[in-house]
């Protein structure tokens, strides 16, 4: 890996804490025993992207990986940890630079009926922020906007409707055209065909490939659906209760698998082969993020959970040529 | 897998929904309101009290503050009575001897004019402090809500009564006191719908695009915000008419040279007792009305832009 990765993590983790009001304090003081709430939503991790990747994340829902994903975009600031962008720390760059990292990130969100405000027209809802940045003069707003609805799709002519009078699958192109109007070069993608038919997924998830290649655009693919991830990424990270469990290459880790969290999700994937299985949840419920088990937050429901798995979280380790996993069976146990 | 599967997809996905004409929301409204005849009968009341009031000058038989063409000699006549000078005083005189009609006519004018002013500006006031407190959170929005607290636990005459006694008379000084004992009710309106729209992802992919807060607050958020704004806007209205009215009763609102409704009532309630009702009774009837139409215009404004209550 010699050259520098177009976004980076850096021991990232992101806290939402619910601090305690007048009344807890109060009723402290007289003995009682209010503790502030604290979620550790990621924990830790790092992660680097290379220019042009497509990298795939995948867990349960409320493993923290949404909160990455807003992270990763500048929507969230990280608790500790830091990100970098082509190598430079964000947090402590020019205000000016700052701006300029922010918005190469930019983020497709998962509720296509949402992330558009109701108020505002097409038009204003693609052509706002490239305006308001300078990417565009005032008279040259009406093509600009008019290319990026070509771009994802739509008809120029839509430039004046409002998101209601949309389709889903329409709706999420304008979302994409809103995004690549302040020309990112890197798309967090936070479950961002999970709420369209099927058909329409397979359309939405062709458009971003099809922008990959056109515009060399690098991907966070944030998904629970494994079939989507298969198809699209180029390296997929597991991440379980705000940790990241498992990062492998597609093709080696739906291959085999290394950490029991993975076995179990990759066994539940719906194939053509399997049809005729009955299918299993993993076992138990994923843990409050509230009060996450002790040691390997996985170790309440992994079938090879032993001792030292209660007591001592794992590292990630490399266990191959780009692949790294939590997991103390790979020490020899 | 169907992803796997799905051929490539044409560039533009078929079957486009007929564009409906720009103006149909407005038309649509429009209809939705006048399906009550009440209420369009109580908006052309309103706007009827609204076009006589603003224009008094012009309709109103007397200038009830030109002491040249008022007489003392004139007083305290009956309804129908025809004067010196030949002419009908239609709701009779009041006990300095104005037209009563003239006098309504300007009372409203400046009745209205005070409500509105103090409605508009409360509006304002309360609805940047809201929308920041909404935005915000924290420890700012905790002490702003507090103070909303603490306003709203008193009744708006007595904030208003205290702030008269220290302020003094006045058009101005009585704006200043509505705005403030009003204020909060607007704050606490749009926060609660500004915290539900500042969740919504639109709200965070402005924040991605690295549009300013400002821009966010009052271009993305307050569009959202308006519809309960506007209803609580028009009751809040006929509220500071009536606070108005109520403190100019009470002789601490506007002085005598400026009579608004509430001060004509007070001027006539001493001669309730001896007989002579109209000094009172007329200017009471002209504040009922304004303040009812208003009140059902606001009702069926609520009934139409809350989309929960619509069939």
């Amino acid at each position: 890996m010699s050259e520098t990765p177009i976004l980076t993590l850096e021991n990232v983790s992101k806290r939402f804490i619910r601090r305690l009001d007048a009344a807890e304090k109060l009723v402290n003081v007289f003995g009682a025993d209010r503790r502030e709430q604290v979620v550790h939503a990621v924990d830790d991790v790092s992660i680097a992207v290379k220019q042009g990747e497509v990298v795939g994340l995948v867990g349960e829902s409320g493993c923290g990986k949404s909160t990455l994903g807003r992270v990763v975009a500048g929507i969230h600031a990280p608790s500790e940890g830091r990100l970098l962008w082509r190598g430079q720390d964000v947090e402590s760059a020019s205000a000016e630079l700052q701006r300029d990292a922010r918005l190469k990130v930019q983020m497709i969100f998962q509720d296509p009926m949402s992330s558009l405000n109701p108020r505002m027209r097409v038009r204003d809802i693609v052509g706002e922020a490239p305006r308001v940045h300078g990417l565009v003069s005032g008279a040259g707003v009406k093509d600009y906007v008019d290319d990026m609805l070509l771009r994802v799709g739509l008809d120029p002519s839509f430039r004046d409707r409002y998101p209601h009078q949309f389709s889903g699958g329409q709706r999420q192109r304008v979302g994409i055209a809103r995004a690549l109007a302040v020309k990112p070069e890197f798309l967090v993608c936070d479950e961002s065909v999970a709420a369209l038919d099927v058909s329409i997924q397979a359309q939405v998830l062709n458009l971003f490939m099809d922008l990959r290649t056109d515009l060399g655009l690098t991907y966070l693919f944030i998904s629970h659906d494994l079939g989507v991830v298969e198809h699209l990424s180029d390296r997929v990270v597991i991440m379980y209760l705000g940790r990241v469990v498992e990062t492998a290459p597609t093709d080696e880790l739906f291959r085999e698998a290394n950490h029991p969290y993975t076995k179990a999700l990759l066994a539940e994937v719906p194939r053509i082969d399997t049809r005729k299985r009955k299918f299993q949840p993993v076992k138990g419920e994923i843990p409050s993020p509230l009060d996450p088990p002790p040691g390997c937050h996985f170790h309440p429901r992994c079938p090879f959970a032993f001792e030292r798995c209660k007591r001592e979280a794992p590292a990630l380790k490399e266990i191959a040529p780009g692949r790294h996993s939590a997991c103390h069976l790979n020490d020899g146990g | 897998m169907a992803v796997t599967d799905a051929g490539k997809t044409s560039p533009i996905e078929a079957a486009p929904l007929p564009a409906p004409p720009a103006e149909a929301p407005l038309k649509r409204f429009l209809s939705d309101f006048a399906d009550s005849r009440l209420a369009l009968g109580a908006a052309l009341l309103l706007a009827a009290i609204m076009i006589v009031a603003f224009l008094a000058p012009v309709i109103a038989p007397q200038d009830p503050y030109d002491l040249a063409t008022v007489s003392v000699l004139d007083a305290r006549l009956p309804p129908g009575t025809e004067n010196f000078a030949g002419y009908t005083h239609w709701l009779g005189t009041d006990g300095a001897g104005r037209d009563l009609l003239s006098a309504i006519l300007y009372g409203l004018r400046i009745s209205i004019s005070v409500g509105l002013a103090s409605g508009v500006i409360a509006l304002f006031v309360g609805m940047a402090v809201g929308l920041v407190a909404a935005y915000v959170g924290g420890r700012t929005e905790g002490l702003i809500m507090r103070v909303v607290d603490l306003q709203l636990s008193f009744p708006a005459v007595l904030v208003a009564l205290i702030l008269l006694a220290i302020l003094g008379k006045g058009i101005d000084k009585i704006v200043i006191a509505l705005v403030v004992a009003q204020w909060a009710y607007y704050a606490r309106t749009v926060r609660a719908s500004a915290l539900v729209e500042r969740r919504r992802e639109y709200v965070e992919a402005a924040q991605s695009l690295g549009l300013s807060h400002a821009r966010i607050i009052f271009r993305h958020i307050l569009p959202n915000c308006l519809a309960p704004l506007i209803v609580v806007g028009t009751v809040q209205t006929a509220h500071a008419i009536a606070l108005e009215a109520t403190l100019s009763f009470l002789g601490v609102g506007l002085p005598q040279t400026e009579p608004s409704l509430g001060l004509l009532i007070a001027n006539g309630f001493e001669y309730m007792i001896s007989g002579k009702y109209w000094i009172s009774v007329f200017p009471g009837l002209a504040l009922l009305l304004t303040i009812v139409s208003i009140n059902m215009v606001g009702d069926q404004l609520r009934d139409v832009l809350n989309p929960r209550l619509q069939k």
